[in-house]
C-alpha cells in the first residue's frame, strides 16, 4: 500500500477493541455462574433443601444485573464486523458468517427463551420444567462461545477453504475442518473454563466480603464451597489447555510467541522467561517502552531480560529441549539454517500473488482463457503469502506485534493464574475445616481475587489479539485492509459514543450489583 | 439433501429464511410498540410495572431475532453484509445504539442504587421502541428505493491505498442517513411511510397483545382508545407505501446480461408473476385487517395472532417481491451495475448447503419458543399477581 489511511484503521482497531474489552468485562461471569445456577438449583430440586432456593434466588438476581450489561454489549461486535471491516466480510464472510449464524440459531434463541423461564417462570412451570430451563440457558450461554471462538479460531488459523479468484474471496471446503481446526477447539476450551474461573473468583469474593460483615454466613459458606471445587477444576482445565494454546502459537503464529516471549533471537534450547520485564531501547524505561508500543514503534528492537528457565520455551512450545524456536529477528530477517523465509521474500511472493490476480481478472475480462490460466498458476503458487503482498517493506515494524504489550499480557496471566490455582486449595481447605471466619487475611484475598481474575480475562484477550496484528486473517489479510471506506471522524464519534454509554452501563451495573450484594441473601 | 439443490434453488432457499426472520422480526417488535406506549396505557406506578413486565419478558426474543437475522443475512449473503453494513454506518450505528440502551432498560429500570434513574431507563425504552420500527422500516424500503453505492470485487488488488482497496463504497458522505431526505422519485416519501407504518404496526399489535395478556380495566380501556388511533395510522402509511411501491420502477435484472436496468411496474409485474407471492400477501393482508378489525369492534383475544401471522406472511412476502423474478433486492442507484443481486451476493454453494442443514434446526426452535411462550402466557397477568412475584422487572 502506498497510502495507508492510518488513522482510519487505528480507530476502527480502536473501537473494536473497546467494545470487546468492555463485553469480555460481563461474559465470563454469564458463562460460569449460569452452570453454577445449575449445579445449585440441581442440589435444591434433589434435596429439597429451601436452603439452596434462597442461595440459587441471591445468584440469580446477581446474573440477571450482569446478563443485561452482556447482551448489550455484545450486540455491537457482530455487526462491528459489518459496519467497520467491510472488506473483511466479504474476503472471508463465506467462511467467517456460518459460525455467527450457527451462534444465533443454536445458541442465542436457546439461551434468550429459557432465560424468560430461568427469571420469571418460577410459578409458571414445574420444578424440573425450571431446572431443564436453567441447564439450557447455561449450555445456550456455552454453545454461544463455541461458535464465536470457533470463528474466531479461524482467524488465528484459517482453515477448510480455498481462495475463489472469480468471486475474489475465500471460500469454505470443509466445514469439519472449519469447526475441529485444533486453535479453535483448544481456544473455546481454554477460553470457557478460564471464564468459569473468574465465575467461581467472583462467587467467593461476594461470599468473602459477607463473611467479614458477618452476614449470611451458612450461605456465604456453601456458596464457597461450589466455587471452590468449580474453580480448581477449571483452573486446571485453563492451565492444560494454555499450554496446548502455546504449543499450537508456535506452530501457526510464531511471531506471536516471539512477541510473548520477547525472543529476538531464535535458538535451539531456548529459555523461557519465567519474570521479566521488556525493554524496547535501553535508553527507555518500561512505560516509555509501551507507549512505543502502542504507536506501534521500534518493535524489531524489542528486549526482555528476566529470571530465566533453560530449555523452557522450546519445551513448551514443542516439547522438544533442543527444538529451534524462532525469534523477532530470524522472522523478519529470515534464518536460512532453519529455512525460515525473511518478510522481504515473504513480501515479494505476497505480490507477486496480488499481481497474478489483478492481471487474471483482466485476461478473464478481455476472454484471455489461455493468459488467465498462466496468472492462475502464478496465482495460486504465491498465495500462502498473499497477506504479505499488501506491505511494502520499507518498514518492517508495521508486521511486528506490539512486543511490550504482549508480553506484559501473557506472563501477568500466567502469574495469576498459577496463583488462583493455589488460591482456590486454600478456600476448599478452610471451608472444609470450617475455619475460614478465622481466616481474615484469605478472606481479603478472596475479595481481591474479583479484580484479578477479571484482569487476567482481558489480559488472555490482549494476548491473543495484539499478538496476531498486523493480521486480521493471519498471512492472508492485513487488518489495515479489512476496513470499511467510512469517514475517520465517524469512527471517532461512534468511539466516543460507546465509550460514554458503556461507561455509563458499567458504573449502572456496578452500583447496583453492589447495593444487591450488600443486600445479601435474606433480603 | 440440499447437496442435490440447484445454487440458484440454495439462494432462494436462504432468502425464503431471510424473509421468514425479517417477518418475525418485524412481528416481535411489539415489545418495541409496547415500550413507546407505557405512558399512554397506565396512570399509576403499578399499571406501569405490568406492562413492563409484560413486554419485558418478550424482549429478549425480539433481540435475539435481530442478531440472528444479521447473522444470517452475514452467512448467506456477505456481499449485502458487509455493503450495508460498512456503507450505511449512520443508519445501522443509530440502530445498533437503540437495542443497547434497551437491553439494560428492563432490568436496571427499578433496581435500586441504578445511577441513571428509572425516568431515564424508561426514556431508553422508548427512543428503542421509536427508532428501531421507523429506521428498520426505512431500511427495508431502500431495498426497493435504492442507495447510494459502488460495487468493485477487483479493488481488493488495488494497491495505491487501503481505502481504494474497499470492496463497496458508499458514494455520499451521509452513509445511509440520505434516505430519508433523496428526493430522486421520492424516495424519502416511500422510505418514511415504510418506517412509520412499521411504528405504528408495532403499537397496534402491542395493544392487541395488552388486550389478550392484562387483567387490568383501566388499562384495558386505554388500550382500546389507543388501538383505533394506531390503527388508522398503520392503514393510511401502509396503504401509501403499497400501493406506491406498485407503480414505481423497479430495479429488473436481465435474465440473458445479468445487467441490472429500471423495468417501470416491475414490483406490480413481480406480484403479477408470481402467484404464490400475491396469494400470500392478500393472506397476510387479510389476517392483519381481520386481527384489526375483530380486536377493535369484536374485542377479541386471538386478534393479536392473526395480526401477528398476518404481519410475518405480509414481510415474507415483501421480501420474495424484492429479490425474486430476475430483480435486484439491494439496488444502486449510483450505478446499477453495481446492485446487489442474490446471485452475485450469495455465499459459495457449499456454504449454503452447511447453512441449509443448520436451518433444520429452525422448527426445533420454534417448537421451544412455542412452549415457552404459552407457559409463560398461560393467564393474564394483574397488578396483585405482579405484586406478589419476587423476581420481577
Amino acid at each position: 500500500m502506498e497510502h495507508i489511511d492510518w488513522s482510519l484503521v487505528n480507530w476502527s482497531r480502536a473501537q473494536f477493541a473497546l467494545t470487546a474489552l468492555y463485553h469480555w468485562i460481563f461474559v465470563p461471569l454469564t458463562l460460569g455462574l449460569s452452570f453454577m445456577l445449575a449445579i445449585m438449583e440441581t442440589i435444591y430440586v434433589k434435596t429439597g433443601d429451601e436452603k439452596w432456593l434462597k442461595i440459587e434466588k441471591f445468584w440469580l438476581k446477581i446474573f440477571g444485573i450482569n446478563f443485561a450489561i452482556g447482551v448489550a454489549t455484545g450486540i455491537i461486535l457482530e455487526f462491528e464486523f459489518g459496519t467497520n471491516w467491510s472488506n473483511y466480510s466479504w474476503f472471508v464472510g463465506d467462511i467467517f458468517g456460518a459460525p455467527l449464524a450457527i451462534e444465533g440459531i443454536m445458541a442465542f434463541f436457546m439461551e434468550s427463551t429459557f432465560i424468560a423461564i430461568m427469571f420469571f417462570g418460577w410459578n409458571k412451570v414445574s420444578k424440573k420444567a425450571h431446572l431443564i430451563s436453567t441447564w439450557l440457558v447455561a449450555i445456550g450461554s456455552n454453545l454461544s462461545a463455541l461458535w464465536i471462538l470457533v470463528a474466531n479460531g479461524w482467524m488465528q488459523n484459517p482453515v477448510g477453504m480455498e481462495f475463489n479468484p472469480d468471486t475474489m474471496r475465500n471460500e469454505m471446503h470443509n466445514f469439519l475442518d472449519v469447526l475441529f481446526n485444533p486453535v479453535a477447539v483448544n481456544k473455546f476450551i481454554h477460553t470457557i473454563t478460564s471464564a468459569y474461573t473468574f465465575s467461581a473468583l467472583f462467587v467467593i469474593a461476594v461470599s468473602a466480603w459477607l463473611i467479614i460483615k458477618n452476614r449470611d454466613k451458612t450461605y456465604a459458606k456453601y456458596s464457597m464451597l461450589v466455587a471452590s471445587v468449580f474453580g480448581f477444576v477449571a483452573i486446571m482445565a485453563t492451565i492444560i489447555t494454555g499450554d496446548g494454546s502455546a504449543k499450537q502459537v508456535a506452530k501457526y503464529q510464531p511471531m506471536k510467541l516471539a512477541a510473548m516471549e520477547g525472543l529476538k533471537k531464535g535458538s535451539r534450547g531456548a529459555p523461557l522467561i519465567a519474570i521479566g520485564t521488556p525493554k524496547i531501547r535501553k535508553d527507555k524505561n518500561l512505560i516509555e517502552s509501551i507507549s512505543d508500543d502502542l504507536k506501534g514503534a521500534n518493535q524489531d528492537e524489542v528486549e526482555v531480560t528476566g529470571f530465566e528457565i533453560p530449555y523452557g520455551l522450546s519445551i513448551l512450545a514443542f516439547n522438544d529441549p533442543n527444538a529451534f524456536v524462532p525469534g523477532v529477528d530470524d522472522l523478519v530477517y529470515g534464518n536460512k539454517e532453519e529455512n525460515i523465509p525473511s518478510y522481504k521474500e515473504r513480501i515479494a511472493s505476497g505480490r507477486i500473488a496480488i499481481n497474478a490476480l489483478a492481471a487474471y481478472k483482466k485476461a478473464k475480462k478481455a476472454g484471455d482463457d489461455m493468459e488467465a490460466g498462466k496468472q492462475l498458476k502464478t496465482f495460486k503458487a504465491h498465495f500462502k503469502d498473499f497477506g504479505y503482498g499488501y506491505f511494502d517493506g520499507k518498514d518492517m515494524k508495521e508486521l511486528v506485534p506490539p512486543v511490550a504489550i504482549t508480553f506484559l499480557s501473557f506472563h501477568t496471566m500466567v502469574i495469576l493464574g498459577t496463583w488462583f490455582l493455589v488460591f482456590f486449595v486454600l478456600i476448599y481447605l478452610a471451608v472444609m475445616k470450617n475455619n475460614i471466619e478465622k481466616k481474615k487475611w484469605l478472606l481479603r484475598l478472596g475479595i481481591l481475587g474479583m479484580p484479578l481474575g477479571l484482569a487476567a480475562q482481558e489480559l488472555g484477550w490482549i494476548t491473543a489479539e495484539a499478538g496476531r496484528m498486523p493480521w486480521v486473517i493471519q498471512d492472508l489479510m492485513p487488518t489495515m485492509v479489512a476496513s470499511s471506506h467510512i469517514e475517520t471522524s465517524g469512527v471517532i464519534l461512534t468511539f466516543f459514543l460507546f465509550l460514554i454509554v458503556f461507561t455509563a452501563l458499567l458504573i449502572a451495573e456496578v452500583k447496583i450489583m453492589l447495593t444487591t450484594i450488600k443486600n445479601g441473601f435474606s433480603n | 439433501m440440499f447437496e442435490a439443490l440447484s445454487y440458484e434453488s440454495l439462494q432462494a432457499y436462504w432468502w425464503f429464511i431471510i424473509a421468514l426472520l425479517g417477518g418475525i422480526l418485524v412481528f416481535m417488535m411489539f415489545v418495541q410498540g409496547g415500550q413507546t406506549l407505557l405512558g399512554k396505557l397506565s396512570s399509576n406506578e403499578d399499571e406501569k410495572t405490568v406492562l413492563i413486565n409484560l413486554f419485558g419478558h418478550k424482549w429478549e426474543i425480539t433481540f435475539t431475532t435481530l442478531v440472528v437475522f444479521g447473522g444470517a443475512f452475514f452467512a448467506s449473503f456477505p456481499l449485502f453484509y458487509s455493503t450495508s453494513f460498512g456503507g450505511a454506518y449512520y443508519v445501522w450505528m443509530i440502530i445498533l445504539f437503540a437495542f443497547i440502551i434497551q437491553a439494560v432498560s428492563y432490568e436496571y429500570r427499578k433496581k435500586k442504587n441504578n445511577f441513571l434513574g428509572a425516568k431515564t431507563y424508561e426514556t431508553f425504552l422508548f427512543i428503542n421502541g421509536v427508532i428501531a420500527p421507523v429506521f428498520l422500516g426505512a431500511a427495508v424500503s431502500t431495498f426497493f428505493t435504492g442507495s447510494q453505492f459502488s460495487v468493485d470485487k477487483s479493488r481488493i488488488v488495488n494497491m495505491k491505498s487501503n481505502v481504494e482497496a474497499v470492496i463497496s463504497q458508499w458514494e455520499t458522505p451521509w452513509h445511509g442517513l440520505e434516505a430519508i431526505w433523496t428526493t430522486q422519485h421520492l424516495a424519502f416519501l416511500q422510505n418514511l411511510a415504510l418506517g412509520l407504518a412499521l411504528f405504528f404496526l408495532a403499537r397496534v399489535i402491542a395493544l392487541l397483545y395488552v388486550k389478550k395478556m392484562v387483567a387490568d380495566e383501566n388499562i384495558l380501556n386505554k388500550a382500546q382508545k389507543c388501538l383505533k388511533r394506531n390503527s388508522i395510522l398503520f392503514l393510511i402509511f401502509f396503504l401509501f407505501w403499497t400501493v406506491r411501491l406498485l407503480f414505481i420502477d423497479g430495479f429488473a435484472i436481465d435474465a440473458e446480461t445479468g445487467k441490472v436496468f429500471m423495468a417501470p411496474y416491475k414490483y406490480l409485474h413481480n406480484l403479477l408473476e408470481m402467484p404464490l407471492v400475491l396469494i400470500l400477501l392478500l393472506i397476510g393482508v387479510v389476517s392483519v385487517l381481520w386481527g384489526i378489525y375483530t380486536g377493535i369492534f369484536k374485542n377479541k383475544t386471538n386478534a393479536f395472532w392473526f395480526v401477528g401471522v398476518g404481519t410475518v406472511l405480509t414481510v415474507m412476502a415483501v421480501f420474495f417481491i424484492a429479490a425474486f423474478n430476475h430483480t435486484a433486492y439491494y439496488p444502486s442507484t449510483y450505478d446499477l451495475q453495481s446492485s446487489i443481486t442474490l446471485a452475485n451476493s450469495a455465499s459459495s454453494k457449499f456454504t449454503l448447503v452447511v447453512m441449509s442443514y443448520v436451518s433444520l434446526m429452525v422448527p426445533f426452535v420454534l417448537a421451544y419458543i412455542i412452549w415457552a411462550w404459552k407457559s409463560m402466557d398461560n393467564h393474564k397477568i394483574s397488578i396483585k399477581e405482579i405484586k406478589q412475584e419476587e423476581i420481577k422487572y
